[in-house]
């Protein structure tokens, strides 16, 4: 009796096992497979943005979450071939003297329907005038609103070299210039000129709300705003009525996660589907994958050491010359950027327009170095500063290292080199000083016009604004320059640009380093992410496959 | 009865008296304005900071100060975050079940695990299982708790890509928050993809719980095989095994519930080494509780968080650990004659 008890106990015993351990079995199948919704990408982003309207903040940080996202401008940079294309404007006229732009505006065309706001018209005129004049006027209601600081239209003059922006219809605007200036075109195309919504503007003023319009955003774009929790995520959905026939994915989720090894390990386990700025030392681990991609582009920058010329002897161009020929260019671009930068030539990259392959190439050369420093009364021994930027940038990723690497170049030819940081914001108003004899640092372009590059890196008036580096003034220099914004036509800007160009090898104020690359590493299963070059991240047009 | 449960509650309001007066202190202790630490609001923020102010009496002596403080607790306006602007009271009630729920599926498993264990090595104490067992659990009670996470990270996540490494829930899943425990959310919420959303979140769930309840494991092993052991050498024993029953019945009868009362009492001092474990875990996988919500305070020196952070698991800790030991005094008899006889 007891004998057959325990049997019918160890009967049912196993039997609970076997039921217990197939039950395992199949849940433990169903979790070990990562399920992804096919609706929805996930970006792991470097950090929370600032507010949601990249008019108020350049960093690259607020303009990914916002600019492309829930914003558009009247005009885009086609992201391959860096054209000016229609977007919110369907076409635009620019007067024979230059200085009157009319834009047509796109018909038909809803902004964001959100918890707080429904729309109750299409975008027009309005629109356009509220969102520039909100930067351009310093009386307008909402020029104070969220502190009133528009850095990317202060730092260029834009509200003092337009006059005048009408409305001539509902649907279309002419913006007059009190000068002719061919970037200007450029400069309504990047990330930082957005369109937002004048009715929306209007309700918060009645609701008493104004600073809800940069934290509650309402746009045109191809995503609104769901919700954003700070350092953790930002959640946008689909904008159903999106005037584009462009494919969109019903959630769109930014990660925020601030360690690039954290992202980068997100992206391995599939948690995200493309992530932010990939550091330099992980790029081969990422190559490696068999099921990431790392995407990579000429980026529109350039790194570069910049003497100041205000103090002898970095005055004379010899000398410059001198020191430029005692460093190793490519050496430095290897151990630096680990080989994912080219060798600059001019100030501009290889994909602007205003590129010049022809101009006399600086060349390693340390004895000839060490002689023309002897013969301009550079005595053995000199001792001279190198300032390395504290921060890591696309541009120069490691300042530091660099300028070490410099130390023992120039200990070849003779000079000792004393090493300088500070912290980055004591750093810079330094330089603006001009306590530097020499700095490492660069420059990111934020449109595709050359300009970007010329005036606020060497012109006069950028010394006083604090993007001259070199200090280096020239009213030759300045006049080229001038005169290549007057044209419209390419092959007439080019043989300005061609000139400066000539004038830069010769003087040679600083001497371009680096062009480093953008790199952008997604998984294979998502299909349309193309890099910008011209700045923030799209994801209009991408989706899983 | 009525006698203990009025000795417990004093004790808890004195712990959590003092634990209060040192979150008040710990305002002045911080560098900056003490206001400032207390509120969270910027001094600029000038029409606000008049009217808190008022409610903090600044103005007066400390005392007074001490009591307008612990009534705005009891408000639940406990200030905002220097970081976020957000207020704290509502941050950590969405932290805090996030820690609990990773914490008690831990001492769920470590219980499931480590009890067993611990009897099967206890029966056969000397023998090869009961060494095995007990270098293993040796063990895992040596590894430190951030290394085990790396590690598993290392093999499940990244090598063989089984387990999501950061997060509760996958973020494409929108769950609102109902309990702040995401399992019961989900089942709560009226998602079209139920099942896959419950299946996410028990992926995200696995490491993490599995790198807290190692050590929590090994702990409770040796504590019940401890209990077992010495239970089983009693004279109660003996004279059960006298009486003619079998083994099974000896240990059933009279083994488990005797070996099992100062087992409890032993675990209940656990709960603090686990909620910091978990901390440490959560930091580690991302998890968001209130251990990576405080780190990140930390970091940040967001004073009025770290205060608030402080307060609410100690709080926690005093209640959890208090009614536990409140219960065993209630339902152990052994402990309720001692008591009779003190009195």
């Amino acid at each position: 009796m007891i004998i057959l008890d325990k049997h019918h106990k160890n009967i049912w015993f196993k039997t609970t096992l076997i039921v217990l351990a197939s039950a395992l079995l199949c849940s433990c199948d169903a979790l070990l497979q990562s399920k992804t919704d096919p609706n929805g990408i996930v970006y792991c982003s470097e950090g929370s943005p600032a507010n949601f309207n990249p008019q108020l903040d350049t960093s690259g940080t607020t303009v990914d979450a916002s600019s492309h996202q829930i914003y558009d401008r009247l005009i885009d940079f086609d992201p391959v071939t860096g054209d000016i294309v229609p977007a919110l404007a369907t076409s635009w006229l620019v007067s024979d003297d230059g200085k009157t732009y009319t834009f047509q505006l796109r018909q038909e065309v809803s902004f964001h329907n959100t918890e707080t706001f429904s729309p109750t018209r299409y975008f027009n005129a309005d629109d356009v005038l509220f969102s520039i004049d909100r930067w351009r006027l310093i009386d307008h209601p909402y020029h104070d609103v969220s502190g009133g600081r528009y850095p990317y239209t202060d730092s260029l003059n834009l509200g003092g070299l337009i006059t005048q922006v009408k409305r001539l219809n509902g649907y279309r605007v002419e913006i007059t210039l009190n000068k002719r200036e061919s970037s200007f075109l450029a400069n309504l195309a990047t990330d930082f000129s957005v369109i937002l919504s004048a009715e929306y503007a209007d309700e918060l003023k009645s609701r008493n709300q104004k600073e809800l319009i940069d934290s509650i955003p309402v746009g045109t774009g191809p995503y609104q705003l769901a919700s954003f929790r700070q350092d953790r995520y930002i959640r946008y959905t689909k904008h159903p009525k999106y005037w584009r026939e462009i494919e969109l994915t019903d959630k769109l989720i930014f990660d925020i996660t601030p360690s690039s090894s954290l992202r980068l390990a997100k992206l391995l386990t599939a948690e995200c589907d493309a992530i932010a700025l990939p550091a330099h030392s992980e790029l081969e681990v990422i190559r490696q994958q068999e099921n990431l991609v790392l995407a990579e582009k000429p980026g529109f920058n350039v790194g570069f050491w910049a003497f100041n010329t205000s103090k002898p002897p970095f005055d004379n161009p010899l000398v410059r010359r001198a020191l430029g020929m005692a460093i190793d260019k490519n050496a430095l671009i290897e151990a630096i950027y680990f080989n994912s930068a080219v060798a600059a030539k001019n100030i501009v990259p290889r994909t602007s327009w205003a590129f010049q392959a022809d101009v006399r190439p600086l060349n390693y050369n340390p004895i000839a170095a060490k002689k023309l420093l002897r013969e301009q009364g550079v005595p053995e021994g000199f001792s001279m500063t190198v300032w390395a930027m504290p921060v890591q940038r696309a541009y120069n990723p490691n300042a530091m290292k660099m300028a070490e690497l410099m130390q023992a170049y120039l200990q070849d030819v003779g000079i000792q080199v004393n090493i300088i940081s500070y912290e980055w914001s004591t750093f810079r108003e330094r330089l603006t000083e001009g306590l530097h004899d020499s700095v490492l640092i660069g420059w990111s372009a934020d449109n595709g016009d050359p300009d970007n590059f010329y005036r606020p890196l060497l012109s006069c008036s950028a010394i006083k604004s604090g993007t001259n580096r070199a200090m280096w003034c020239s009213k030759e220099y300045d006049l080229l320059i001038n005169k290549a914004l007057e044209y419209t036509e390419i092959s007439e800007r080019t043989y300005f640009y061609g000139k400066a160009n000539e004038l830069l090898a010769e003087k040679l104020p600083l001497i371009p380093i680096a062009h480093a690359s953008r790199y952008q590493a997604y998984r294979k299963n998502l299909d349309g992410l193309v890099i910008n070059p011209y700045g923030g991240v799209r994801f209009a047009g991408v989706k899983k496959l | 009865m009525a006698n203990v449960l009025l000795r417990y509650t004093n004790l808890v309001l004195v712990t959590l008296f003092i634990l209060s007066l040192l979150s008040f202190l710990l305002a002045y202790l911080f560098p900056g304005q003490a206001l400032e630490n207390l509120t969270g609001l910027r001094l600029n923020e000038l029409s606000e900071l008049q009217n808190s102010q008022i409610k903090y009496s600044v103005d007066n002596n400390i005392f007074v100060q001490y009591w307008h403080y612990v009534g705005e607790l009891f408000s639940g306006n406990w200030g905002v975050s220097f970081n976020t602007g957000l207020p704290l009271y509502e941050d950590v009630g969405r932290y805090l079940p996030a820690s609990i729920e990773l914490s008690s599926y831990a001492l769920l498993l470590s219980f499931f695990i480590g009890l067993p264990l611990g009897f099967i090595a206890a029966l056969r104490h000397h023998k090869l299982t009961d060494y095995s067992l007990l270098s293993v659990s040796l063990l895992g009670y040596s590894i430190p708790v951030f290394w085990l996470a790396l590690i598993m990270i290392l093999v499940f996540s990244l090598q063989l890509g089984w387990f999501p490494l950061s997060g509760r829930i996958s973020l494409l899943f929108e769950i609102p928050s109902i309990t702040g425990f995401i399992l019961i959310d989900i089942l709560l919420s009226d998602l079209i993809d139920k099942q896959s959303a419950f299946i996410d979140a028990l992926r995200h769930l696995i490491l993490p719980t599995v790198s807290i309840a190692v050590v929590t494991t090994t702990m409770i092993f040796r504590i019940t095989r401890r209990s077992v052991i010495e239970t089983l050498n009693s004279e109660f024993i003996l004279a059960a095994y006298a009486r003619g029953l079998t083994p099974t019945q000896v240990l059933m009868r009279h083994g488990v519930r005797n070996a099992l009362i100062p087992i409890l009492p032993l675990l209940a001092m656990q709960f603090p080494t686990l909620l910091t474990n978990a901390m440490i875990v959560e930091s580690i996988f991302s998890w968001p509780g209130i251990g990576n919500w405080l780190i990140q305070a930390i970091y940040q020196q967001d004073y009025p968080a770290i205060r608030a952070g402080m307060l609410a698991v100690s709080v926690l800790v005093v209640i959890f650990t208090m009614s536990i030991d409140l219960i065993i005094r209630l339902t152990d008899p052994r402990r309720r004659r001692a008591e009779r006889a003190a009195i």
